[in-house]
């Protein structure tokens, strides 16, 4: 009986300090699941979750204070990728928080219009607008994330947000499953069928 | 000259309609008005456009140069004047635009001033690299890889194996057969060239047994030079697919995601061959190709040696097209080649061959029907993948697990769509999970990098912040008098503390309150 108990006290405690130990040594530096989350997320900064940023999103997220489907850039295809992470099932995305775009878009600065007041530079949260003050400003297209947030600030509504175009190299193949589908010969025979 | 030759998997053997366009001798197509070139001609970094609207350019002055490492140089292809720099329609799947020179020609052809003839041997292979890199040399097999980089194989390989690629094994496309019948030795002199680049050991020119006349002509040219040998292979589809032929002629695979390179094998079309020897025995650019016209709308099916940019349209009235009988214009096979939108567009350099066909000899792809899991087109792989899990996986989007199948490692050939009982359209489903899982790349890029930049402003919005505290601060002291002594500094410093805090507050509330972006310290005293 003493014998069993010893034994078991030792165990615990070798087994306690191998723990204690590995807590210590291996301790994750920030929260891995932020992180992860982030990577999910389209990081187009729009604030359209009503929060200020993606990453102010993914920490609300992992804290569970708010939702999924609240990040309409990331469309029907960032909720599956963030319900696939974390285990829940994907729902529609919340209607408050906007519509998924049907194409990118990139801010376009008319420059004949502008008056260089720098507050859609201030707007910008990636510093994807290059002037200063009483000159004219313009946007670095690589670099924009099509977010929105300087539209708004202009006061004389030079920024329009236009499609990106598409050229050859971001050209893709159409699925042949839609192109099927889309056919008014398929839609007669699933009307016969 | 036989050697035991190997097999690769799969294949199939569809009709061939090779004679149609085989019998008559190549001649050069007729010089148009007006060459549109595309400044992407070739895998890699589109050219920079090296002359202005307006420009008179004399043939095979350089209008644009690489741009990059991997990249080509295109040359005019006659003399003329440069009209236009802008976006024409190009041969593309996607039917798109894209930036293009605009040549109208002035009919004299006359060339700019060639550089002399020079003895390969006492050129250095490096410099002769870039002799072919200057010239705009890309492979001519249809890829448009620029080809000096396949000269180059670093100091550490050694190249065993050089393999001329003249199998041509897409239905219907002779240019490499009627080119190897009328420059026989043309494309001997360019592999020596391109062996003395590699110091390769052994040359191996692989022809398909479809082509008994080219076989005999190069065995002719090849009398009196023991170290090259032509091996003769049985017909079968996709023999011509570089991994597939490396293969049957050395039995040796090259492995996934590698190089022929890592095996100590280099390979290049017979055309490539042919461009190479031109560009450096006669100082001439890439300029011009042959060009199989052909299918069951032309009339008069032929080879015809075009200059790029010439339009697809010219080359089918040259033939005889009634556009009107015609269903599609594919670029290329009627395996791998696509149809195109306009007959506007022009010859580039990958354009091989252009096939007008009617409804009757090639008909419209029959509607798709359920898999039924039978396994053909497993058994016809050239690659030894499993087609019909690649289809399940495209046709669901999972494009994670399609890649442990190793999609990427499809090379597109269309033996299983060919040999499908019920016609799914397999290879349009791999090119558009291809598509999706690098445009799927290109976002995660472009994530990363406004990532970045919104960390970064974070960054800068709290130092800004924090300088424009210490600024308020500093003032404020100079405000009050003297120096602090060292004492006082020491017992300041919960004050000091209280003073960052103030003025932050300041600033906050300054900024919630005000409309304005008035920058704090332009009201400060």
């Amino acid at each position: 009986m003493l014998e069993a108990i010893i034994a078991l006290a030792v165990l615990a405690l070798v087994f306690g300090l191998v723990l204690g130990f590995a807590a210590i040594r291996f301790k994750v530096e920030g929260d891995p699941l932020v992180d992860k989350i982030d990577a999910v997320l389209p990081q187009t900064q729009c604030g359209q979750c009503s929060f200020p940023g993606c990453r102010p999103y993914a920490e609300a997220i992992a804290k569970g204070e708010a939702d999924i489907n609240q990040c309409p850039p990331g469309g029907e295809a960032g909720i599956r990728a963030l319900a696939e992470l974390l285990g829940v099932e994907p729902k529609p995305l919340s209607a408050e928080h906007g519509e998924e775009k049907p194409a990118p878009t990139v801010a376009i600065i008319d420059e004949t219009t502008c008056i260089g007041c720098t507050l859609c530079i201030q707007a910008c949260p990636v510093d994807a607008i290059l002037g200063a003050a009483k000159q004219m400003h313009t946007v670095i297209a690589q670099e924009c994330t099509g977010c929105e947030l300087c539209v708004p600030p202009c006061p004389v509504d030079c920024i329009t947000m236009v499609e990106v175009k598409q050229g050859i190299a971001s050209w893709k193949w159409p699925s042949p499953a839609e192109q099927l589908d889309a056919s008014p010969q398929t839609d007669k025979q699933r009307q016969q069928a | 000259m036989s050697a035991p030759l190997w097999t690769f998997n799969g294949g199939v053997h569809p009709p061939q309609h090779k004679n149609e366009s085989n019998r008559e001798t190549t001649r050069p197509a007729r010089l148009p008005k007006r060459l549109i070139l595309p400044l992407h001609q070739h895998i890699g970094e589109a050219a920079k456009p090296a002359v202005q609207i307006g420009e008179r350019v004399l043939k095979g002055q350089v209008i644009a140069h690489a741009e990059g490492y991997v990249s080509a140089a295109l040359h005019a292809p006659t003399s003329g004047t440069v009209s236009d720099i802008g976006d024409y329609p190009v041969p593309h799947p996607s039917g798109l635009s894209a930036t293009c020179i605009v040549i109208d020609s002035d009919g004299e052809d006359r060339w700019v001033e060639r550089p002399a003839k020079q003895d390969y041997t006492q050129i250095d292979p490096s410099h002769l690299r870039n002799m072919i890199r200057e010239a705009g040399i890309v492979g001519l097999g249809g890829a448009g890889f620029p080809s000096f980089i396949k000269l180059n194989p670093g100091t550490d390989k050694r190249i065993d194996t050089l393999i001329l690629n003249g199998v041509e094994c897409e239905p219907y496309i002779t240019c490499d057969d009627r080119l190897m019948r009328e420059r026989p030795r043309e494309i001997i002199a360019g592999l020596h060239i391109m062996r003395h680049a590699l110091h390769a050991r052994e040359c191996i020119i692989a022809i398909e047994d479809n082509k008994p006349e080219a076989y005999e002509v190069m065995c002719q040219a090849l009398a009196g030079e023991p170290d090259i040998r032509v091996a003769l292979l049985p017909t079968v589809y996709p023999q011509g697919s570089e991994k597939q032929l490396i293969k049957v002629v050395t039995g040796k695979e090259v492995p996934s995601n590698g190089l022929p390179l890592h095996i100590g094998i280099v390979m290049h079309n017979v055309g490539t061959a042919y461009a190479v020897y031109r560009a450096i025995e006669q100082g001439e650019p890439l300029i011009s190709r042959y060009v199989t016209v052909t299918g069951d709308g032309v009339k008069q099916p032929r080879n015809l040696e075009v200059l790029f940019g010439t339009s697809v349209l010219d080359l089918l009235e040259e033939c005889d097209v009634d556009l009107g009988d015609t269903d599609r214009v594919i670029i290329g096979g009627p395996m791998m080649g696509f149809a195109l939108h306009t007959v506007n567009a022009p010859v580039v350099k990958t354009v091989n061959c252009v096939l007008a066909t009617t409804t009757t000899a090639l008909p419209k792809p029959q509607p798709a029907m359920p898999c039924i899991r039978c396994g053909a087109c497993m058994d016809a792989c050239p690659v030894n993948l499993l087609p019909q899990q690649l289809y399940w996986y495209a046709h669901a989007k999972d494009f994670h697990r399609i890649q442990e199948y190793n999609l990427f490692d499809c090379i597109e050939c269309g033996c299983c769509s060919y040999v499908c009982p019920s016609h799914i359209p397999l290879v349009q489903y791999y090119r558009f999970a291809k598509a999706e899982i690098w445009a799927q790349e290109r976002e995660k890029d472009k994530a990363e990098l406004a990532r970045k930049r919104y960390d970064f402003r974070q960054q800068r919005l709290d130092r800004e912040k924090a300088e424009r505290a210490s600024r308020l601060h500093k003032k404020k002291r100079e405000l009050h008098g003297a120096e602090p002594t060292a004492d006082e500094a020491a017992a300041d410093k919960p004050d000091k503390k209280a003073a960052i805090l103030a003025a932050l507050e300041r600033a906050r509330a300054k900024r919630e309150g005000g409309n304005d972006s008035t920058p704090i310290d332009k009201d400060a005293p």
